[in-house]
């Protein structure tokens, strides 16, 4: 199993995965991979190559309130374009989820939290708001981790 | 009269945040600008007060795609200070090193940003629907480079394993060694890029740029060289801020950087290999002749064309390195801070990056000047789509919405090393306003 929590530390809000990926790594949990991710879409298809279940974490702008949750269940429906098209990457998770869908390489699961940021400066500290949502997300991700079977 | 605007608030495929507008009145581009959200000048304060040993992992966060680079200078200009010269086996490595960011880099412009406006498609997602051999081609060829990446670099994404001096570890002979393997495959791949591409056709449009890149007696260029160009520039790196000059525009926040008395120049692969083709392995020539390319190109849409050819130089030199490698003694050399400035310029995927330090007698940093490849070309970008609006008034908008969209492609804008979105915007005067642009209802500029 692998969680990969996605972000970069630098730039507000966008820390946010990374937040939920050192939460998850702090436990310990046997048989669980935890990694933390610029968000390259390409590097992100390797990563999870050979994982049967995978946890993806990102911060998303779609609209809502900062530190709200949204929860994809990716191996099933495509992403939403717009939540994902903000990445600073080209070619970025949704890229690579959907390229990889095109190419039959998903995990058989794969699940999305996307939680919602509002400030991304450069330099500035992860808020409130998301610093909250991250400690909601990372007990969602050890919720859903405790109810998989342990594949690889 | 009312002015005809064509909004793209988002250009897919470029890795930044920023903004373009070109303005067509009267049958007459009136106006081009490309804005651009940059942080990079946030590094350079945060640098101050820092230890020379810190630089190369502060500064390869500045980008996700081409992290390598940001180190190679920032290694080369404090080494610089400190009059330390890292030579035999350790300069290899290093060499290797960039062999995997360009590969990476380079392979995923070509596949994944680029070809898919050639081929008509959206993006690379669509793309990959109806051409699965050719983007897993392309997906291998980058886990190739990564390959290298990540076991000289450390670890997957920021690479950790680069030091002034040196490296903090060096893999064994054997651990390298089992990348030659997949580079061969790499290296066929490569080629067979070269060959993909060159079919494609490429709107005619041709500048008289003037070309900047470093030149080495013996190499086609990563580290080191002077720096020269097609007018007859021929300078060490030290003498840069005597020759380029950055200005700062209102509708950027990017600096836009000249050449001093002249203006505009061109960096980048095109540049590379217009001022090295001779430099380049037998193999990357004759691939390059065979898909029709001759020594020199001026055309940016070619571009595509000439980082697949580095793309067979680059997997062409990893294998040279790994077959010839002796290991080195130690991992690093030593290294004595000293007061001094130093100055380090390398050929980054999307062309020269340059950084000076001014250093303390207690190895931390005064003053840092970082100058990101794109920043060098943005100058150029917004001359072509001038040039390629003007030469094409006629074509329907949105075609040549698409295609000046292709054209800022043709520089592979890294504005990571600044960015999120490019807004493309053009405005038509005397035809009715029209819409026909992609809209990012989500803006996290605010």
């Amino acid at each position: 199993m692998l969680v990969i929590g996605i972000g970069n530390e630098l730039r507000g809000d966008d820390a946010a995965g990374i937040v939920v990926a050192r939460r998850i790594r702090e436990r310990h949990l046997p048989g669980v991979r935890v990694l933390e991710h610029g968000g390259e879409g390409a590097s992100l298809m390797e990563a999870w190559t050979g994982a049967q279940s995978v946890f993806i974490v990102d911060t998303v702008v779609s609209g809502s309130a900062p530190g709200a949750i949204h929860r994809f269940d990716a191996a099933r429906e495509p992403l939403p374009a717009q939540a994902f098209q903000c990445s600073t990457h080209a070619f970025g998770l949704r890229e690579a989820v959907e390229v990889a869908r095109a190419l039959n390489l998903l995990p058989t699961r794969l699940v999305i939290y996307g939680i919602e940021g509002k400030s991304f400066a450069v330099g500035e500290e992860i808020s409130a708001e998301l610093e909250q949502a991250a400690t909601r997300v990372s007990e969602r991700v050890l919720g859903e981790v405790a109810t998989t079977d342990l594949a690889p | 009269m009312k002015a005809k605007t064509i909004k793209v608030d988002v250009l897919a495929r470029v890795e930044g945040e920023g903004a373009m507008t070109v303005k067509i009145q009267n049958r007459r581009v009136t106006d081009v600008k490309l804005r651009i959200f940059e942080p990079p000048r946030f590094f350079e304060a945060f640098l101050r007060g820092r230890k020379f040993n810190e630089v190369p992992d502060i500064t390869a966060r500045i980008c996700g795609i081409c992290p390598v680079a940001y180190q190679m200078s920032a290694c080369h200009a404090i080494e610089d200070a400190f009059g330390l010269k890292v030579e035999g086996p350790l300069r290899e490595l290093r060499r290797l090193l960039y062999c995997g960011e360009w590969i990476e880099s380079h392979a995923l412009h070509v596949y994944m940003l680029h070809a898919p406006d050639f081929l008509g498609y959206e993006d690379s997602i669509q793309m990959a629907k109806d051409h699965r051999e050719t983007v897993q081609r392309g997906l291998f060829l980058k886990k190739t480079g990564n390959a290298i990446v990540n076991l000289l670099g450390g670890r997957e994404i920021h690479p950790i394993n680069v030091r002034v001096g040196g490296f903090y570890k060096i893999p064994s002979k054997k651990e390298l060694a089992s990348l030659a393997e997949s580079l061969k495959s790499a290296r066929d791949a490569a080629i067979e890029t070269v060959k993909w591409v060159a079919k494609f056709s490429f709107p005619a449009f041709e500048r008289d740029y003037e070309f900047v890149a470093l030149r080495h007696p013996g190499e086609y260029p990563f580290n080191e060289g002077r720096l020269v160009s097609n007018r007859g520039l021929d300078i060490t790196i030290r003498e840069y801020d005597q020759h380029f000059a950055e200005e700062h525009l209102a509708h950027s926040n990017a600096l836009h950087s000249v050449l001093k008395d002249r203006g505009a120049y061109f960096v980048g692969p095109l540049a590379r290999y217009n001022l090295n083709f001779d430099r380049l392995s037998p193999l990357s020539q004759e691939t390059a002749r065979d898909s029709g390319l001759g020594s020199v190109c001026r055309n940016p849409f070619q571009s595509i064309i000439v980082r697949s050819v580095e793309l067979v130089y680059a997997c062409d030199e990893a294998l040279r390195i790994l077959d010839s490698l002796e290991m080195p003694d130690a991992p690093a050399m030593a290294v004595e801070p000293r007061v001094g400035v130093g100055y380090g310029c390398t050929e980054a995927p999307r062309g020269i990056l340059y950084h000076r330090y001014r250093i303390d007698e207690h190895g931390l940093i005064l003053d840092a000047k970082i100058v990101p490849p794109t920043s060098q070309n943005l100058k150029t970008i917004e001359s072509d789509l001038w040039q390629f609006a003007d030469n094409n008034l006629d074509t329907p908008q949105d075609t040549l919405q698409r295609q000046c969209e292709q054209a800022v492609r043709n520089y592979d804008p890294c504005i990571s090393c600044a960015t999120h979105f490019l807004k493309l915007e053009i405005e038509r005067e005397p035809e009715p306003a029209d819409s026909a642009g992609r809209k990012c209802e989500i803006d996290a500029e605010d």
